[in-house]
């Protein structure tokens, strides 16, 4: 199998619940979640010891972006491992705000939206093929980020003409365009931008800005690892199926509101298809071209698929278990049953939000997960490794040690995804073009020689 | 249309005699909203009391 650089950055919606009037400005937050993290005085942006970057986005949000990931599993364990960190760093945060008076609580989410109609994104980047024509890519692949919110949308109960409805998708009445550069102003399924950090003769970058964030590893599994597959399976040249929406912004609305999933898409080759039938189309391309007896992760994925989508013609229930949008379903039903209200009851609302509560002693998604009701993928020691440690496999792994060694030694640096720079003495930049290196002997020797010993980690 | 018939019905062998082996899909599914049911308490041990309030004070700038 070809390897493939994955990356994965999530923007965090974060609160104060004063308890009583108190005005608290979210700049003042921000400073407080970074703090022992970011060294004092630094903007808000640094790469850390697992060679991930957490900041300060647009809108004051956390940010945090994985480390180069080489595999779908290590994206679905450094993704976990960044919710930790942040969650890791609320407690301290609410500690100075106690101290000096606030009365409140600090709330962080990994969601998509909040209660006015602002948006907040969760983008997927993988390293692909510069030889691939970006178009060609573009056309095959939209319908497929089109539909897939079918099983990796995270759910979202959305007001349409005054009444409460639930959507399959928190994000696909945010998209305005197929492709775009701007990632604000002009949101678009797949964004331009082409920044591969990586020899741009060789490769280019793929933004994808449509997907939810989600909480279920088995979802972020899905929507990685098949998005991965297809990519390698174009780079190789395989066909891949003819489906291209006359309106691919309007289909990611009407399939988030059509969870019976019986709605036909107008195709601009004149079908009609519906979005189960245009991921069926997507697997069995797939399958012809790596045929279905191939082993490691694109066998197992190519079974899940198949798995998910025969369950999705079904009963959607049975995949509460591992799916976001339809454990959010299944959990908000059974309170509504429970409680004789309905969907536009506050406490639903509520529970939209706290589904993704990343404190693990309030969120709603872990005490699913606590109960043994969700499928998961990581261990807590997998996961409590990756808030330390880079992957092994890859530039970040090059950048960690770099990090460690300059924090433990006590030198100002500064570091960026292809570069790496020791202040003072041996002062020099080294570029780190090639994110599949992990190993460079210049930093090694720079160690080195800083240290008068190769520095181990 | 003739294709999307061709796309729905192509059960491979191996899926029959899984499906057989499974319980059945809606039994699955049933199991699940069983288990949901049942966390029930739990969630009014966890959930925000102040929810109208709490859902409407939660205003983001918007980000990318």
């Amino acid at each position: 199998m070809r390897r493939r650089i994955v990356g994965i950055e999530t923007e965090f919606g974060l609160t104060f619940f004063p308890s009583g009037k108190a005005y608290l400005p979210m700049e003042k937050v921000i400073g407080y979640l970074f703090e022992e993290v970011i060294p004092t005085g630094w903007p808000s942006n640094a790469f850390l010891p697992n060679g991930a970057r957490f900041y300060q986005d647009t809108g004051c949000h956390p940010e945090y972006a994985t480390p180069e990931c080489a595999s779908v599993k290590a994206a679905v364990i450094h993704d976990r491992a960044g919710e930790r960190l942040l969650e890791s760093r609320l407690a301290p945060a609410q500690k100075k705000l106690d101290d000096e008076g606030f009365k409140g609580r600090l709330y962080a989410y990994k969601n998509n939206t909040d209660s006015m109609g602002n948006t907040y994104g969760c983008h997927e980047n993988y390293l692909v093929d510069r030889q691939l024509d970006f178009w060609h890519l573009a056309e095959h692949m939209i319908p497929f980020f089109v539909t897939r919110q079918i099983f990796c949308g995270a759910g979202k109960v959305f007001r349409h003409n005054g009444q409460a409805r639930f959507s399959i998708s928190q994000r696909a009445t945010h998209i305005h365009e197929a492709s775009s550069s701007s990632t604000t102003s002009s949101r678009s399924i797949i964004n331009t931008r082409d920044e591969p950090h990586a020899d741009a003769e060789k490769y280019r970058r793929l933004h994808i800005i449509v997907g939810d964030s989600n909480m279920s590893e088995f979802t972020t599994h899905l929507k990685v690892g098949l998005t991965c597959m297809l990519l390698t399976a174009l780079e190789e040249g395989a066909v891949l199926p003819d489906v291209t929406l006359e309106d691919a912004v309007d289909a990611l609305r009407v399939i988030s509101l059509d969870l019976r999933m019986k709605t036909a898409l107008k195709l601009t080759n004149n079908r009609r298809m519906t979005a189960l039938e245009i991921q069926w189309a997507y697997l069995e391309a797939a399958e012809r071209h790596f045929g279905t007896k191939t082993r490691g992760v694109f066998g197992t994925l190519l079974t899940q698929w198949r798995d998910i989508l025969t369950a999705l013609e079904g009963d959607f229930s049975q995949l509460a278990d591992r799916i976001d949008w339809v454990a959010k379903y299944e959990l908000m039903h059974a309170f509504m049953r429970r409680q004789g209200c309905d969907l536009d009851d506050p406490r639903v609302a509520m529970m939209d939000l706290q589904y993704h509560d990343i404190d693990r002693s309030r969120g709603l998604f872990y005490l699913l997960e606590r109960e043994k009701k969700m499928i998961r993928l990581s261990t807590d020691a997998q996961v409590r490794h990756a808030m330390q440690h880079a992957p092994s496999n890859t530039r970040a792994h090059i950048r960690g040690q770099f990090i460690r060694f300059a924090k433990e030694a006590g030198r100002p640096y500064s570091v960026d995804w292809t570069y790496l720079k020791l202040s003072g003495y041996f002062e020099e930049t080294i570029l780190c073009t090639d994110p599949f290196a992990n190993h460079d002997p210049r930093v090694e020797e720079l160690v080195t020689t800083a240290t008068g010993d190769l520095y181990e980690i | 249309m003739a294709q999307k018939k061709e796309t729905r019905h192509k059960p491979s062998e191996k899926e029959t005699t899984e499906e057989t082996e499974k319980p059945s899909i809606s039994d699955k599914g049933k199991e699940l909203t069983e288990d949901m049911d049942k966390l029930m308490d739990e969630i009014d041990d966890v959930l925000e009391k102040n929810a109208e309030e709490f859902v409407k004070n939660y205003v983001q700038k918007g980000g990318q």
